[in-house]
């Protein structure tokens, strides 16, 4: 900072200093932004954008290629409209994906917390836990709860929000710690803060860009567990339709019909990276000592 | 005459572990020491790294538990760490770190932290906090425009300086400073210094000021304690104190410090190993570094008697008011 802006910088108020520190955004993070956005957009209206209902099918255009008019990413071994069932397939699967991505990361976090606040008896049963969750095949753990209970978005959206909490509950009990150990959180508990306060206002600030970096490597994960589960048919049940369920069931024409798989897995492939684009740029963006 | 802070025979012990499989060993930090703080008194606490100081600082505050012993503040006996009641304390009893950046939230605005303890302990409302903080930054020499930096955009001073107004901002009684000048400039430390001084004046609180630097702590103190290996050795008036130092200790200490145009003839020089808490000399833990040492030092732990003068000292050779002059 030049000493020129040093007090405009000052004189202006918190959000417009806000506004300008996001008008410079580079264009890869700008690109993933758009996507994103569309991805979203597309999730929230897909009952409108849709052309064709998921399961209308036109048996006299089977497999027809991309660019057949009135299919226009073309149709599967059933004739139903791909890009039909890629719009339900990104809002079904950004449901599950960012579902479950908040529920493992508040989860992980606040266990996290919980041992570096109690420490002692409750440290050692986080810690166990997460070594339990680690040491277990998370595929074999939901299939046996899937096959169990029988398959529902509710309970995909659960189970998935318990992969990769151990993660969260490690990085945040370590950072949390050394937050103590640093001075800030003890000079603030000197201040006579509840651990609530502590905890909230100044630990999680302080520890969020490393768990914002862990949240875009559990989303392109979990889209994919949720693919091998669907592939497995425990995940989204048919006729519904998920990214990874169209991947799965696209893999047996990839020979011959190609694009009942690709645009599914161009969707994943773009979305998982605007989201380590974003994050990444979010992570520097937040953080005052890098302006 | 009723004191703001009583400690009596506080004790607190660290277990030091040496390797992997190495057994526990005690580590006595702070060893059986008591204390007074008047209202409105700077209390002075001296002694090399590792005497203990800091440990005795926050046990003071309550940070640390006493593992033995008792701290009464206002002639109520200090609340369990932790606790709401302890919690509530804080706004009458603060702390100034010995790192400021350290103690600041990096992510938060200079003005949000020195309102912290206004909004923790619900002082005031909206718009006094405001206007408490702007004549805090004022007090201790921010400007106002200031008020949105981050602390990484300051400089050390400003940052000791920004600690300094988050501690008063609750209008404490106490304040404990822990080496707050040890990381800062000898230019600036003078200004925090002053700027200490003259808070204190201002406001009246009691002050117990930790720190190694002899001649911060001659100007600034009222009374000096000093400490060697957990123990005090000896406490009196600071004047008197550095003028005639009674404990050998002290007077090597005194020595230590150069003055200008005097040549550095009639320095005590310490001879030997540094002192070492977990392995703790018998008898007079000194003893191995003091050249006056005699049998008795060697055998019997000295206890902290009056030596005259609103004095003490803990030495088997300053007896009475009429101490010998050792050295």
């Amino acid at each position: 900072m030049t000493l020129a802006t040093a007090p405009e910088t000052a004189a202006a108020s918190r959000p417009a200093a806000l506004l300008r520190r996001f008008r410079t955004i580079p264009g890869a993070v700008f690109f993933g932004m758009a996507w994103l956005a569309l991805m979203v957009l597309i999730a929230i209206f897909a009952d409108v954008l849709r052309p064709y209902d998921i399961t209308r099918m036109d048996l006299m255009a089977r497999l027809s290629p991309p660019g057949t008019s009135g299919h226009w990413l073309g149709t599967d071994e059933l004739g139903r409209d791909v890009l039909s069932r890629l719009i339900q397939s990104v809002r079904v699967s950004l449901v599950i994906a960012f579902g479950a991505t908040i529920i493992s990361a508040v989860f992980g976090t606040t266990l996290g917390f919980l041992a570096a606040q109690f420490r002692g008896a409750v440290e050692h049963f986080v810690v166990m836990l997460a070594d339990f969750q680690a040491a277990l095949p998370f595929l074999i753990m939901s299939l046996a709860v899937l096959a169990f209970f029988g398959s529902s978005m509710m309970l995909l959206v659960g189970l998935m929000g318990f992969y990769g909490w151990e993660r969260y509950a490690r990085i945040a009990r370590g950072l949390a710690i050394s937050a103590g150990a640093q001075g800030y959180a003890a000079a603030v508990v000197q201040l006579g803060a509840t651990p609530r306060r502590v905890y909230l206002k100044h630990i999680l600030p302080n520890v969020a860009s490393t768990l914002i970096v862990s949240m875009t490597l559990t989303f392109p994960e979990i889209i994919l567990m949720e693919s091998g589960l669907s592939f497995l048919g425990l995940g989204v049940q048919p006729p519904d339709t998920s990214l990874g369920n169209m991947v799965g069931f696209g893999r047996e024409y990839l020979t011959t019909a190609p694009w009942i798989m690709l645009a599914p897995a161009a969707v994943i492939m773009l979305t998982t990276l605007s989201i380590s684009l974003v994050g990444d740029w979010l992570r520097d963006k937040l953080d005052p000592t890098i302006r | 005459m009723s004191f703001l802070l009583e400690a009596d025979d506080l004790v607190r012990i660290y277990s030091g572990r040496s390797g992997l499989f190495g057994k526990a060993q005690p580590v006595r930090a702070v060893d059986g020491v008591s204390l007074r703080l008047a209202q409105g008194e700077t209390l002075g606490i001296v002694g090399e790294s590792g005497s203990g100081k800091s440990t005795l600082g926050r046990m003071l505050l309550g940070v640390d538990p006493a593992q033995g012993g008792s701290v009464c503040f206002d002639g109520q006996p200090m609340p369990a760490t932790g606790s709401a009641d302890w919690r509530g304390l804080r706004a009458r009893m603060q702390m100034v770190h010995q790192d400021p950046l350290a103690a600041l939230d990096r992510r938060l605005t200079i003005a949000t932290q020195i309102r912290e303890p206004l909004d923790i302990h619900k002082i005031g409302t909206e718009d006094t906090r405001a206007a408490r903080v702007q004549d805090l930054m004022e007090a201790v020499g921010l400007r106002p425009d200031q008020a949105d930096r981050y602390p990484h955009e300051l400089s050390g001073g400003q940052r000791q300086r920004v600690v300094i107004a988050r501690a008063l901002a609750s209008d404490p009684d106490m304040l404990v400073c822990d080496e707050p000048v040890s990381a800062l400039d000898v230019s600036i430390q003078a200004q925090v210094v002053n700027l200490l001084r003259t808070l204190q004046q201002q406001t009246g609180l009691g002050m117990v000021f930790i720190s190694h630097d002899l001649k911060v702590v001659r100007n600034l103190c009222d009374r000096v304690a000093v400490m060697y290996l957990g123990r005090i050795v000896e406490e009196g008036p600071s004047e008197e104190l550095f003028a005639n130092p009674r404990h050998p200790y002290t007077q090597a200490l005194v020595s230590s410090v150069p003055e200008p145009g005097k040549r550095l003839d009639g320095r005590v020089i310490l001879q030997g190993e540094p002192p070492n808490p977990a392995k703790r000399p018998s008898g007079c833990a000194f003893h191995p570094r003091c050249h006056m040492a005699s049998d008795i030092c060697r055998g019997v732990i000295p206890e902290l008697h009056a030596t005259g003068e609103g004095r003490t000292a803990a030495c088997h050779l300053v007896t009475d008011a009429t101490a010998t002059q050792v050295a």
